[in-house]
């Protein structure tokens, strides 16, 4: 699905810069103990230049974007819609086509209820094709993170549409020939996720988009662990609508994208309403502006968008493909790493193929804290839980995994340090003997 | 774990007795306990660690005719902190009567807010074996962890002396 070239891959030199721009890397933890950083899956590490651009905002440019008639308000607003450009070439689009939002889960929200108001009579005649009716299907994946189904949940019982979803098999990948079922005359909005948080698959997203065009229903994709690992191009995907979070792309928290084609955009009824996305505002009524503006009311994350456009700059600077030549290389590696392990079950692919970096396991006999917690006295930092995504553990018969998780500055130290610590794990419980 | 602090807290947080408590729990064998008898006060919590998915549900009967807690009886799956906390509870709260259970809970909240710092004598005394649970409150992750069992005590507490009340002409 996603072609990665090894020979993209970064050279020790390469990774070794790479690492060198991210401050926080060298700290150590108390005592002195080096810091193995491997829950980028949760939120990434953050390089110079994108904490230079937050800082750089504030002290060179601060002001009010796109009200101000004054020459620093100018510049801020140039600042701002610089980045939203940078991000929307980053996943190939148009800038008007990529809408602020305080994170993904805001951007998943924003369209479950604009879909809402749409099904209750809001926006133009063109908003009635997002209106749902009694009945009505919305298709999602047993593998979503909740900020992809809990939306979709509301928003069904609000309209009285069903939701249904497409089952993941036991390799941890969907069950994509579950499409052809599941996808009929009722069905108005597909929406899942590029790749799992969990379990590291990435979809076949163009079967998502080929089985949702067939009968005319939405596509919603959640990029959100995609970005940071894998080219993206959202034109070139097809789908209708992406979101993403700055965060795990190596930006600042409180910031991500919305992408929405352009003529879908156009008319998708606003969601949060007030200042700076109205035209004309009386006593009883308002007139809205085009998009993206219509959906950003209020003071936006300036600075924080502005650092996503220079997180967005870096990954590509670096390049798309190198970066997941990179994380193939790791998620071989910590697949191996888990693998070699006795009592440790991986819940996910086993293949590097179609794979992010992210590797959730079990360890027989141990819970997820446990761990979690050994692993953190050897200063290896991991996710443990359910990772928000409570069906998906549930449907392989987990309440919690730990997840060891990847970014482009992970090398080949921090797997070995986590293979020597997951090592520890069932002998300090005293559970070593394989039944 | 070559560093001392780090194996010192860690040999802190997993005493041997809350290993022990984690692979051979005391009370976990709700699924296998019968109903209540009629006229017996009893209530059951269910409680979830919203961060990890853990869950417990705890059972409580009252002795008839008095304050007291004749069984704790328990279910749940999580962390070997979580269920030996559990299982420690259930050996102190049986035979206690609701006053002295519910204080013990409020103890046991005490403990954790401690931050690991020397607790005194008297709530160490009242605790018992759930000092040994002083070391959690080192690591602020984890106490949800150990409150979990304690949560699902409070609430049954509060329930089955409401049922008590109402069973009382």
């Amino acid at each position: 699905m996603t072609a990665v070239h090894e020979q993209d891959r970064l050279t020790a030199a390469e990774l070794a810069a790479v690492r060198a721009d991210f401050p926080l890397l060298a700290r150590t933890l108390p005592g002195g103990r080096p810091l193995v950083y491997l829950d980028s899956g949760a939120t990434s590490q953050k390089p110079d230049c994108v904490l230079d651009a937050e800082q750089d905002f504030y002290t060179q440019r601060n002001a009010a974007v796109h009200r101000g008639a004054h020459h620093l308000a100018s510049e801020a607003t140039e600042a701002f819609e610089a980045a939203r450009g940078h991000v929307a070439s980053f996943v190939g689009v148009d800038p008007g086509e990529i809408v602020w939002t305080s994170n993904a889960t805001a951007g998943l929200n924003l369209l479950a209820y604009a879909f809402g108001n749409a099904t209750a009579g809001r926006g133009g005649a063109g908003a009635r094709r997002f209106a749902l009716a009694e009945g009505d299907e919305i298709l999602v994946t047993e593998a979503e993170h909740h900020a992809n189904l809990v939306p979709w949940q509301e928003l069904a019982a609000r309209t009285g549409a069903v939701l249904r979803w497409v089952e993941v098999g036991d390799d941890g990948r969907l069950r994509t020939e579950q499409l052809d079922e599941l996808v009929g005359a009722r069905t108005r909005v597909v929406a899942f996720t590029h790749a799992s948080n969990v379990t590291g698959a990435v979809t076949d997203v163009a079967a998502f988009v080929a089985a949702a065009r067939r009968v005319g229903a939405l596509t919603v994709l959640d990029a959100c662990q995609s970005v940071a690992h894998l080219p993206v191009d959202l034109r070139a995907l097809d789908v209708d609508f992406a979101v993403f979070s700055g965060h795990k792309m190596l930006a600042p928290t409180g910031v991500g994208a919305l992408y929405g084609r352009r003529e879908l955009l156009a008319d998708l009824p606003p969601v949060t309403t007030g200042g700076s996305m109205v035209q004309v505002v009386t006593m009883t009524e308002s007139t809205y502006m085009e998009p993206p503006q219509r959906f950003e009311a209020g003071t936006q994350m300036v600075s924080q968008a502005v650092a996503m456009g220079a997180a967005a700059q870096y990954l590509s600077e670096l390049g798309m493909s190198a970066v997941a030549a990179h994380g193939r290389a790791i998620t071989e590696l910590l697949l191996e790493a888990a693998t070699a392990v006795p009592g440790v079950r991986v819940i996910g692919p086993l293949d590097a193929r179609d794979r992010i970096p992210n590797v959730s396991f079990v360890v027989d006999g141990v819970h997820a804290h446990d761990v979690g917690q050994v692993l953190d006295a050897a200063g290896v930092a991991v996710r443990v839980g359910h990772h928000c995504a409570q069906p998906l553990h549930r449907r392989f018969g987990v309440a919690a995994t730990t997840r060891a998780s990847a970014a482009v500055y992970t090398n080949e130290q921090d797997v070995a340090a986590f293979r020597e610590a997951l090592g520890t794990v069932r002998t300090f419980f005293g559970v070593e003997e394989v039944a | 774990m070559t560093v001392s602090t780090t194996s010192s807290a860690m040999a802190q947080l997993y005493q041997e007795l809350i290993l022990d408590h984690a692979r051979t729990p005391e009370g976990r064998t709700l699924a296998e306990a019968a109903l209540p008898a009629d006229g017996v006060a009893w209530a059951e919590s269910h409680q979830v660690n919203p961060t990890c998915g853990d869950e417990i549900t705890l059972r409580i009967e009252l002795e008839p005719g008095t304050d007291r807690v004749a069984q704790v009886r328990w279910d749940g799956q999580g962390c070997s902190i979580s269920q030996a906390s559990a299982s420690v509870l259930t050996g102190l709260v049986e035979g206690a009567s609701v006053t002295d259970a519910e204080r013990l809970g409020e103890d046991f909240r005490a403990l954790m807010q401690s931050r690991g710092s020397e607790v005194d004598a008297a709530l160490a005394e009242r605790l018992g074996d759930a000092t040994v649970f002083t070391g959690v409150a080192q690591f602020p992750a984890r106490i949800k962890c150990a409150l979990l069992g304690w949560a699902a005590l409070r609430d049954a507490l509060a329930h089955a002396t409401a049922v008590a009340k109402e069973e009382t002409p």
